[in-house]
């Protein structure tokens, strides 16, 4: 099991945080820092690699030889064939270069807490649900719910995807290529949304807060999203976060246009901001 | 949840083995819905109607002590019917005790035969057609096709189900596909949920339409049914049915040489799609649709409320 760091810890501002809570104090502690790991995380070495045929193999099967792999300290395994089966690549927590050479089907990479995954096809519904860190890179286009209520990390498709993409978003980034289907965003917590062509209906219906940038045309925007004004730092936030992955829009980031939750919490303005950050 | 799955070959030739192709994929959707099967394919029109019926339910084999001589009744009864009536039945085939494959010539109002023939009691017309062949029954995709040897099925375009029942039994009156009585070979296959069902029953009731089950999705055929009977062509009938279905759907239709994608304006409900130069393959999931390959291929997702039409 991975060791942390006091000083990373530490770097990463976990301590900094009076917040507020049993279970974070607890999981926060410093003293407890076998609580900032989890079961079933590996250390391994991305310098050695391996490849998995997934052709005649189950999803399972599939899981458990990943999870051997990195057990045995790979740290960089490519799977061919996926054949575009679902729940493939779910559950790895600990950092790894992983690589599907074709599509993958329902849920795929879901559940994901540090890895590096390149997709070099397409996937199915709820890709990366709830994922937490590390990114996610899809050659081709993805279904719908596209990113469910994942918590961190980037999470980026090249293609266009379906309808709820980043439903129930609470963090990370997630990013479209092309089009986005309709009830994007809804009821987003927290995180942003890039969207480099266009909009389905109802955009970020029912988001609390977050941020959703678009290149393209909105169809629609939904109850409580509005359309807010483009910033320098926003500017420079998008070139950036699409340079990363050698992505670019048309028209210009400077032409992109932000959207953000219009309604605030009945309480929210008497809040303390740490109680400000727990409702988030 | 249910899974549905359609094929067209725009350069089909002298046919393709569809039955093949269709239940490779129907079997890789099982665990959408393992309740019930059905496959509406299209095979070479050669001068006959083809009439599928069925006298009994599967299940009603095993409710009553009596039933094969019921059976029995009702099929004769049937026989007379369509002698009374002028059809001349040219070849029969009975894949099971209840469900009958009759070709027919007759050119009179089939429309007219139908009604005769569902008059008789536990009788129902799963398709009549020059080239639709309709068939749906208990059980997965292996079952099914091997029950009516459907494996080596040659044909050029085809729609199926497998159902997860929801709205009503599990039985064969409530399996998909549906046909668009009173069309010859129109059919239907559904994934989802109409929630305003009963109230456009009613007004479809109303105006002269049947309905032979209880199930959702059968109001999707007969309103195509209402509307191609008005006049609309099969693209303009899916357009219209994008605001008269209310609730969650994604539906496939095939006509003679058409094959047809329709998905509601919440895109709630899954399809991708496989478009060759050849052959266009949709499904539920693209699982379903790598069974027919064995290298890559490109599909997509379509957009909500899209209405997409293919011939062949």
């Amino acid at each position: 099991m991975a060791e942390l760091r006091k000083e990373t810890s530490q770097e990463m501002g976990l301590h900094d945080e009076q917040l507020k809570g049993r279970t974070q104090k607890k999981f926060f502690s410093i003293d407890e820092s076998e609580n900032l790991t989890y079961f079933h995380s590996f250390d391994v070495d991305t310098n050695k690699s391996a490849t998995i045929d997934a052709l005649d193999m189950t999803p399972r099967e599939i899981n458990r030889e990943i999870r051997e792999l990195m057990e045995k300290g790979i740290g960089d395994i490519t799977v061919d064939n996926p054949m575009s089966r679902h729940g493939v690549g779910v559950g790895i927590l600990n950092r790894l270069n992983l690589t599907f050479s074709d599509s993958l089907g329902y849920f795929g990479c879901g559940l994901i807490d540090g890895p590096n995954v390149h997709i070099k096809g397409r996937v199915g519904w709820s890709c990366a649900e709830n994922m937490m860190a590390g990114t996610v890179v899809i050659d081709k286009n993805a279904g719908s719910t596209f990113g469910a209520a994942i918590r961190g990390g980037d999470l980026v498709c090249k293609g266009s995807v379906g309808a709820r993409t980043g439903i129930d978003q609470k963090g990370g980034t997630i990013i479209v290529g092309g089009k986005t289907g309709a009830f994007s965003g809804f009821m987003m917590q927290r995180g942003r949304m890039i969207v480099l062509g266009d909009a389905g209906m109802n955009l970020g219906d029912s988001m609390y807060d977050g941020t959703i940038y678009v290149g393209g045309e909105v169809e629609e925007l939904g109850v409580d999203c509005v359309q807010a004004d483009m910033t320098e730092l926003d500017v420079r936030y998008l070139t950036e976060k699409l340079a990363l992955y050698g992505m670019k829009t048309p028209r210009g980031v400077e032409k992109m246009q932000k959207h953000t939750s219009g309604k605030m919490l009945w309480n929210y303005a008497n809040l303390e901001p740490n109680e400000k950050k727990l409702i988030l | 949840m249910c899974g549905i799955a359609g094929i067209i070959h725009k350069k089909a030739g002298k046919g393709v083995n569809i039955g093949e192709q269709m239940t490779s994929m129907l079997q890789a959707l099982k665990h959408r819905g393992p309740d019930s099967t059905g496959y509406a394919m299209y095979g070479k029109d050669n001068g006959n109607q083809i009439l599928r019926f069925k006298v009994a339910e599967a299940a009603d084999l095993e409710g009553s002590y009596d039933i094969h001589a019921i059976i029995k009744d009702r099929l004769e009864t049937v026989n007379s019917r369509l002698t009374e009536l002028g059809v001349k039945v040219v070849k029969k085939e009975s894949p099971t005790e209840y469900a009958h494959r009759y070709e027919v010539k007759f050119s009179g109002d089939m429309k007219k035969v139908a009604d005769f023939v569902e008059d008789v009691e536990g009788v129902e017309i799963l398709s009549i057609g020059n080239s639709l062949e309709l068939v749906k029954d208990l059980g997965d995709a292996s079952v099914v096709s091997d029950q009516y040897g459907l494996n080596d099925f040659n044909g050029t375009h085809g729609i199926g189900h497998t159902r997860m029942a929801t709205e009503s039994d599990v039985d064969i009156r409530s399996a998909h596909p549906y046909w668009a009585y009173p069309f010859s070979d129109v059919a239907v296959v559904h994934n989802g949920q109409l929630t305003n069902y009963w109230t456009n029953r009613r007004a479809l009731e109303r105006s002269g339409h049947r309905f032979s089950s209880n199930c959702d999705s059968e109001l999707i055929a007969v309103y195509l049914a209402d509307r191609m009977s008005q006049g609309d062509d099969l693209e303009t009938a899916m357009k219209g049915s994008i605001d008269y279905l209310d609730g969650v759907f994604t539906y496939l239709v095939a006509t003679k040489d058409q094959l047809g994608m329709a998905k509601d304006v919440m895109a709630a409900k899954p399809m991708v799609v496989y478009e060759g130069e050849d052959m266009i393959a949709l499904a539920s999931e693209e699982v379903a649709i790598r069974t027919l390959f064995d290298h890559r291929i490109e599909t997509f997702d379509p957009y909500h409320g899209e209405v997409k039409v293919w011939q062949n």
